[in-house]
Order: structure tokens, then sequence, then C-alpha cells
């Protein structure tokens, strides 16, 4: 009989069109909004993955690693003093103003190393050399700067080329490839005495101090120490990323307007299959009833029922997932909006769907349960 | 057909009404009917009077009040819905007035249905089902759609599906009132036919006088209840007089 349960319900081709297509609907619009806010998410923590520093150090008050509060030089050194520390090194963050050769201003993320470790270096050098920081002047950017800086060339911008960081001439020594910054911004890398220069003289130009512990050491532990000794806030890498995660959570409004899309995704899929099915059930009461009267019980017509709801839920969620990947391929190469496919999304998803069909199966059930087969006789 | 046949349908004293408080109506008024096997018994009456719901009740597809249900050496009373369904699924067939095939499926399919839900596998129940849309003069529809036939062909689909399974009680609501005279009249010879099988019997609620004279009995209803019971002479006289 299951076979006829899949032929009646793709016999009636609108429905059946209107059912896949609100499912499909409804999986793409909760998967992508969730692979959107899961890339949003993986930015706002790109910078320590950028970096790979072990622990880092800030001042007090920072409360996500996107976020800089300058700290005084000498602090280095007491860091440097704390028990199970191998190395500290300092590190220059900062947004600047970058001009391109049509005259236009570019923000770009600018990165003071330490010079003589270049601790904290760019993930991927695609040219040039890393070593030319220790020269005067020097840069080297990544992708995003190499596209953005381009303006007003008529090739893009390369090694040995010029641009303007606040008002001061930067040569560009090599190419990197790096991970998104959450704000957007081009990573602009340069020696940290140099960070210095283009950067605008403040008191305070520290903005973290990158720090190895020990071989054989726990990272976490050292950090806890660092914190205690010196009153600065240190942190793991994985500590400070979800810092940084719970930051967004608790103090953006980013997550409910995801989850509000992802909820709305949820109740188009519920109402436009439930109503749809339950419709069709209604249109099929009637044959439902013959079926009931010659011999079929309430519990077979509902494994018919279930067979149906989840046959377009499995298509939807197939097809979903197709225009979700599709969109994932297409906007992965320009880089945003962010995208993040992790299989719990896929199941998140998956557990949605299933709701879904077992609501929309349900109510037809109900129907079928009730359903008195002398129904056949009325005219 | 022999009177001596023993009885396949006995319904006796039974009651049903639909509603409550003032909408209450009672269709059936302590109704005593019985049919035999081999028989082709017709049960008439003005709408309304409940030949409708008496179909239903013997069919075991609704609850009645009170009275005692006897379908083929099986008390009705008591048993449990499902053994009921699975009583009916395995003796009864059903022909309806609408026809009440599924449009999205082919004849054969519609056709195979009562085999299947007796466990038939698939090849071997759409095989016997091109068999009897053979038998009742429509081998090249098997693949076709009911729609795409008259409504003589669907009704004839239909007595198909209703044989299919071979079941010894027919079950027939209105089968010639949606069809021209000619029409009605091969309908009829079918479930004629039908109703000769030894062990079968075929009861049908009609208005339709043109098919008065299939009947080997004729019971009459009136509000809720049996008025007459026609066969020998009185059935042919009846016959005449509304003919």
């Amino acid at each position: 009989m299951f076979h006829l349960a899949l032929k009646m319900l793709m016999g009636d081709r609108a429905k059946y069109i209107m059912l896949v297509g609100g499912l499909t609907f409804a999986t793409l619009l909760m998967t992508q909004q969730n692979a959107v806010f899961q890339g949003l998410l993986s930015w706002t923590t790109s910078h320590l993955r950028n970096m790979r520093a072990a622990i880092w150090v800030v001042e007090a008050h920072v409360e996500s690693a996107n976020e800089t509060k300058p700290l005084r030089d000498t602090d280095v050194n007491r860091v440097r003093s704390v028990t199970g520390v191998d190395f500290a090194v300092p590190l220059f963050q900062g947004i600047l103003r970058a001009k391109t050769a049509s005259g236009a201003d570019k923000q770009v993320m600018l990165i003071g190393l330490h010079g003589a470790t270049l601790f904290g270096r760019p993930p991927q050098m695609l040219g040039g050399d890393l070593a030319l920081l220790r020269l005067p002047n020097t840069v080297v950017i990544d992708e995003l700067g190499v596209q953005r800086l381009s303006q007003g060339r008529s090739r893009p911008i390369a090694i040995g080329d010029t641009f303007e960081i606040n008002d001061r001439e930067a040569r560009i020594v090599g190419i990197c490839r790096t991970e998104r910054h959450f704000f957007g911004y081009p990573y602009v890398y340069s020696s940290y005495d140099q960070a210095l220069q283009f950067a605008p003289r403040q008191r305070k130009m520290l903005s973290a101090i990158l720090v190895q512990p020990k071989p054989g050491l726990d990272a976490a532990e050292v950090a806890r120490r660092i914190g205690a000794e010196t009153g600065m806030r240190a942190f793991t890498s994985d500590e400070f990323a979800k810092v940084t995660v719970d930051y967004i959570w608790k103090t953006t409004g980013i997550p409910v307007s995801f989850l509000t899309t992802i909820i709305l995704g949820f109740i188009v899929g519920i109402a436009v299959s439930g109503q749809t099915f339950y419709s069709f059930v209604l249109e099929n009461l009637r044959h439902l009833g013959a079926l009931k009267a010659m011999g079929a019980s309430t519990w077979l017509l509902a494994r018919m029922l279930l067979l149906q709801a989840f046959t377009v839920g499995l298509i939807g969620y197939g097809m979903g997932l197709g225009l979700t990947a599709l969109f994932g391929f297409l906007v992965l190469p320009i880089g945003q909006p962010p995208f993040l496919l992790q299989p719990s999304s896929l199941l998140l998803t998956g557990v949605a769907l299933v709701v879904i069909c077992s609501f929309a199966a349900l109510l037809g059930i109900v129907k079928v349960a009730r359903l008195e087969p002398a129904i056949v006789f009325r005219g | 057909m022999s009177s001596s046949n023993s009885i396949a349908v006995q319904v006796r004293g039974v009651t049903k009404s639909f509603g409550v408080g003032d909408s209450r109506t009672v269709a059936l008024k302590g109704v005593d009917f019985s049919t035999r096997e081999g028989e082709l018994h017709l049960v008439v009456g003005p709408s309304g009077c409940g030949k409708t719901t008496l179909l239903s009740v013997v069919a075991g597809t609704l609850d009645w009040d009170g009275g005692e249900i006897d379908v083929l050496g099986t008390r009705l009373n008591g048993m449990a819905k499902g053994a009921v369904t699975a009583f009916r699924g395995k003796h009864v067939g059903f022909i309806f007035q609408q026809f009440n095939l599924i449009p999205t499926l082919t004849c054969i399919e519609n056709v195979s249905v009562p085999l299947l839900l007796n466990g038939r596998h698939r090849g071997e129940a759409e095989r016997r089902a091109a068999e009897l849309l053979t038998t009742v003069g429509l081998a090249d529809t098997g693949r076709k759609r009911p729609t795409e036939l008259s409504g003589g062909q669907q009704q004839r689909v239909a007595i198909a599906r209703a044989l299919s399974h071979e079941p010894r009680l027919l079950i027939c609501d209105e089968p010639t009132s949606a069809l021209d005279s000619a029409t009605g009249h091969q309908i009829m010879d079918l479930l004629a036919t039908a109703a000769r099988k030894p062990g079968r019997c075929v009861i049908i609620v009609t208005h339709d006088p043109r098919i008065y004279g299939y009947a080997d009995r004729i019971t009459v209803m009136e509000d809720g209840r049996v008025t007459q019971v026609l066969e020998g002479e009185a059935l042919r006289h009846f016959i005449e007089t509304h003919q």
C-alpha cells in the first residue's frame, strides 16, 4: 500500500510542489541563516586564529578579542617575570586609514609584530619575505588588502608597490592569506616599532602581549598565574574565543536577529506544510474513507500519511540543503557574507524538519482516526 | 435461486439515531432484515428512509445503538473496531454511487487495493487486477487513470475492485444512479452474475426502478422501518407496477 500512498501524494502535483517548496524554503532559511550566523561567530574569533598565540594578556577591562584597551610598555616585562612564561612579546593592533592610488581612504587593521621574533606572523605567506618587515616602512598585506588597496590602479597592488598609511609611505614586501577579521578590514602587518610610526601617537600604544608558556606547562595555569600576579586579564586562545563569543551573545542583538529568522523559517515550514498537508488529507478524505471501508486500519492509514509527510520532508530537506550549499559555494570565494555550515546545523535543521513533518502528519492522522468509513455512502 | 440457501445477513431489531437533544434523528427504528447467499437483494424506499444507514451498519462501517447483526455467520455486536475492519477487508466488497476510485492511481492500482490490503504482493495483485479488468470488459484501460474513463467504465472498474478479493458480501450503494439506462443495465448484468457465485450475496440500495427486475428479493423501507419484503409473485407484481 505504501507505493500507492506515494503515488497519491505525487499525483496531486500542485500540493506536492507546494509541500516540497515550503519545506525546501524552510530548510534553506533555517540552514542558511544558521550558517551565516555560525560564520559570523567564527569571524569574531578569527583574529585569535590569525595570531595563533598560546596566551593573550590584555588590559583588565577588555571583554572580547576585538576590543583594544592599551597597556603600558613596561607591562611586557611584568609578564615576562611571571613563572612559567617562556617568552612574551608586545603586539600593536589598531584600525588605521590607508590611502589608495585613487585617493580614497580605506580602513585597515594594522598589526605590529615583535621585530625580533615576528611572533603572531600571518598564517600563510603567498609571496614575498616576512623577514623584510624588519626594514623601515615595510608591510605585508593580505588578499583582502590587495583587493581593497588596488583601487585606482591599472593592475592589482603587488609586492614592491607603495601606499600610504596615515600619511606615511608603506612599501609592500609580502602578500599573505588570513581569515577575515570580524570588522571586515584587511590585515596589514608591520613590525611593532614600525606600527608605532604609522599609528597616531598616544600615551600608551601597547595593545596586547602575546605569551608562550614554557614547554610542558599548562597554558591555562600560566594564564591564571599571569592574571593573578599582574592584575591584567590573561586568557588562553580558547578561553579568549569563548569570552568573545559570550560577549557577542550577551551584548549584541546579532544572535536574536538570526534566531528570529531561523524560528520564522521553522514557523513558515510548520504553517505551509501543515496547512497544505491537512488540505491534501481533507481532499482525499473520501478516498481514505473508502480505503478504511475496504479494510485499511487506522494504523495503516497513519503509516501511509507519515510516509507521505516524511517523503516530502526528506525531499524538501535535501533540496534546501542543496540550495544552502550552492549559496555557500557562491559566497565563500567572495568572502562575505560569512558562511560556516557545520554538521550540528544540518542536524538541527533535520530535527526541525522531523518536528514539522510529524506535526503535519499528525493533523491528518487525527482526522483519519476520527473518520467514519460510512462517509463513503454519503452523496 | 433456492430459498433453502443459508442466511448471509441477519439483522434483528436494529436501531440507530444521529445527533442529540432536539437535533436527534432516528434513522433506524428496530429494523429486521435478512438476506440469503446467492441472492441479489434490493433495498428501496424514499430518500431519508434509512436504507443507506442500514447498509452502513450491515457493512460494519457505522456503529449502531441497539439490536443484533450477524454477517456471514459472524456476530458483529461487541466486536472490536479493528476486528470489524479486518472482517470487512476480507469478506465485504463495496460499490459506491460516486465510484470512489482514487484519481491519482491507475485502474489496475485501484483494483489491486483490496488485494494489497489482504496481504497479496504487488505483482500478484496487479496481475489479478488486470484479469478482473478484462472480465469487466476493460482490458485496455489498466494503465489509464479513472478520470480518463466514462462513468460506466469507472463503475465497472469499481466492480472489478469490489470483486478482486473474492468477497462473500457485496454492498452496493446506488450503483446505477449516475449512469444512463444502457450502462446501468450493463453494470447490473455484472452484479447479477457476481451474485450467482456460490456463497456470495449482493445487497443493493437503490432509487432506480429500472433495475428492480434484477432483484431476487426487494426490501421496502419507509421512515426507518422495513414495511415490505417482496419475493415471488409479490415481487413480480411490484416490479410491474414500478416500471
